[in-house]
C-alpha cells in the first residue's frame, strides 16, 4: 500500500486505479498462465477441502484456494483457517498403517 | 534451416495486443541502428496489414516483396527497398495477403537467414495476435523485443506472448513501455514502470513518453529517429538502439521528467508504507 492508498482509505475514496488495475491484473495472470479452467479449478478446491476436512474442522466460510503469481511462477495457495482439529479418525483406520503396526 | 551468419542478430518486435506501437518502435529502431553504423534489415511479417514501408516513407518505391523472393521470382536484392537518406537501411516488404494461406514458419526462416548473410541485425514487425502470423514470424528470430503500454489489456496481452516466446527458447527478450504519462503515473492512475516489470518480469529496454511527434513523424512517413530530432519520444528510441548495441544508457526515470512542488509531492504519495 503506498501513502496515496492510505490516505485515500482514510477519506473514504476509492484506491487509485493503478493500485486497482495492477490487483485486477495479477489474478487474471495467474489463471492466463496456469491455464486451468474454472471447472478443474472448482473440482480441485472441493477435494481440498475434502481432504483438509477429514483431519481439521475448518472454517468452509473464511477458506480459500487461489491461484496467485509472482515472477512468472503461478503458485496454488490454500487459505483454510481451521476452527480445531478433530481426533485421529480412529473409526476408518488407513490399512496400510495397521499393517504396519501390526 | 535458419541460416545462422555468425554475428548477425533476429530480433522480433512483437506486442500481442494491436495498436501499441510494434510498427514505430520498428521504424524508429531500425533507422537508429543504421545511423550507428549497423547494415540494418527491417522485415515486414504482417502480411494481412502491412505498414511499415508508410510510416518508412517507402510505399511508392515497392517493386517485389518477400512473397516474390520466396517464389524466387526475383533476387532478394531486387525486393530489398533501400532507405535513401539512410543507406544502412534496407525494407523487405510484405507479400499480398493471400500468402499467409500458404505461409509456413520455414519460409519465414528462409527469408529470415537470408537477410542475415547480408545485414548485422534483422528487425521482424511481427503482426498482432498469436495465431499463424505471430508464430511464422517468431520461427524465424533469435531474440525478442516485447512492447507493451501501460493499460491492462495490453499487459495481459504482452504476457501471453512473452510465455509462448519463452517456450521457444527466444533470448533475451526484453521489454519496451511505451506511451509512457509521468504526470499520470505520478497520480497513479496509469499502471507504474515497476508495476509492470514486476508483473511481466523482463529486462527493461526502453521507455517511450507519449508524444505528439510520433503522429506528426508517421504523417510525413520520416521516423523521428531520422532527422536527430530531440523530442521525447526521438530520445527514448535512440537510447533504445544504443542498449540494443549493448551500451549501458541509463533509463529514464517518469518521476523525475516532472518538476516543482507538485511533482514533489507526488513522489511522496508513492512511498510504499506497508
Amino acid at each position: 500500500m503506498t501513502l496515496r492508498d492510505f490516505v485515500n482509505k482514510l477519506l473514504g475514496r476509492q484506491p487509485a486505479s493503478a493500485t486497482t488495475a495492477k490487483q485486477r491484473l495479477q489474478l487474471v495472470l495467474a489463471h492466463d498462465r496456469s491455464d486451468l479452467n474454472p471447472e478443474l479449478l472448482e473440482q480441485m478446491r472441493r477435494e481440498i477441502f475434502e481432504v483438509v476436512s477429514r483431519y481439521v474442522e475448518i472454517d468452509l466460510e473464511e477458506g480459500d484456494v487461489s491461484l496467485e503469481t509472482e515472477d512468472r511462477v503461478t503458485a496454488l495457495v490454500a487459505n483454510l483457517p481451521i476452527r480445531r482439529t478433530k481426533p485421529l479418525p480412529e473409526a476408518e483406520p488407513d490399512p496400510v498403517w495397521s499393517a504396519s503396526q501390526a | 534451416m535458419p541460416v545462422t551468419t555468425s554475428g548477425s542478430r533476429s530480433i522480433l518486435i512483437c506486442s500481442g495486443k494491436g495498436g501499441v506501437g510494434k510498427t514505430t518502435l520498428t521504424a524508429n529502431l531500425g533507422i537508429a541502428l543504421a545511423r550507428q553504423g549497423m547494415r540494418t534489415a527491417v522485415l515486414d511479417a504482417d502480411f494481412g496489414l502491412r505498414n511499415l514501408d508508410l510510416l518508412l516513407g517507402l510505399e511508392n518505391r515497392i517493386v517485389y516483396t518477400a512473397q516474390e523472393v520466396l517464389s524466387g521470382n526475383c533476387r532478394l536484392d531486387q525486393a530489398l527497398v533501400k532507405h535513401k537518406q539512410e543507406p544502412n537501411l534496407a525494407l523487405l516488404p510484405a507479400g499480398n495477403p493471400r500468402m499467409l494461406e500458404w505461409l509456413k514458419p520455414e519460409d519465414m526462416q528462409t527469408i529470415v537467414g537470408m537477410l542475415r548473410e547480408h545485414f548485422d541485425v534483422v528487425l521482424i514487425d511481427c503482426p498482432a495476435g498469436i495465431e499463424d502470423g505471430f508464430k511464422n514470424a517468431a520461427g524465424a528470430a533469435e531474440e525478442a523485443i516485447v512492447i507493451t503500454t501501460p493499460e491492462v489489456s495490453a499487459v495481459r496481452d504482452a504476457d501471453r506472448v512473452i510465455g509462448l516466446l519463452n517456450t521457444r527458447g527466444i533470448q533475451p527478450i526484453q521489454l519496451v513501455l511505451n506511451r509512457v504519462r509521468p504526470k499520470m503515473m505520478a497520480n497513479q492512475e496509469m499502471l507504474g514502470v515497476d508495476d509492470v516489470t514486476d508483473i511481466l518480469a523482463l529486462p527493461l529496454l526502453g521507455l517511450v513518453l507519449e508524444d505528439e511527434q510520433v503522429i506528426v513523424s508517421t504523417n510525413r512517413g520520416e521516423p523521428l529517429t531520422l532527422n536527430g530530432s530531440g523530442s521525447p519520444a526521438a530520445q527514448a528510441y535512440n537510447n533504445i538502439a544504443r542498449r540494443v548495441c549493448g551500451e549501458d544508457v541509463p533509463l529514464l526515470d517518469p518521476a523525475k521528467v516532472r518538476r516543482g512542488l507538485r511533482a514533489k509531492i507526488g513522489r511522496l504519495m508513492h512511498t510504499k508504507i506497508f
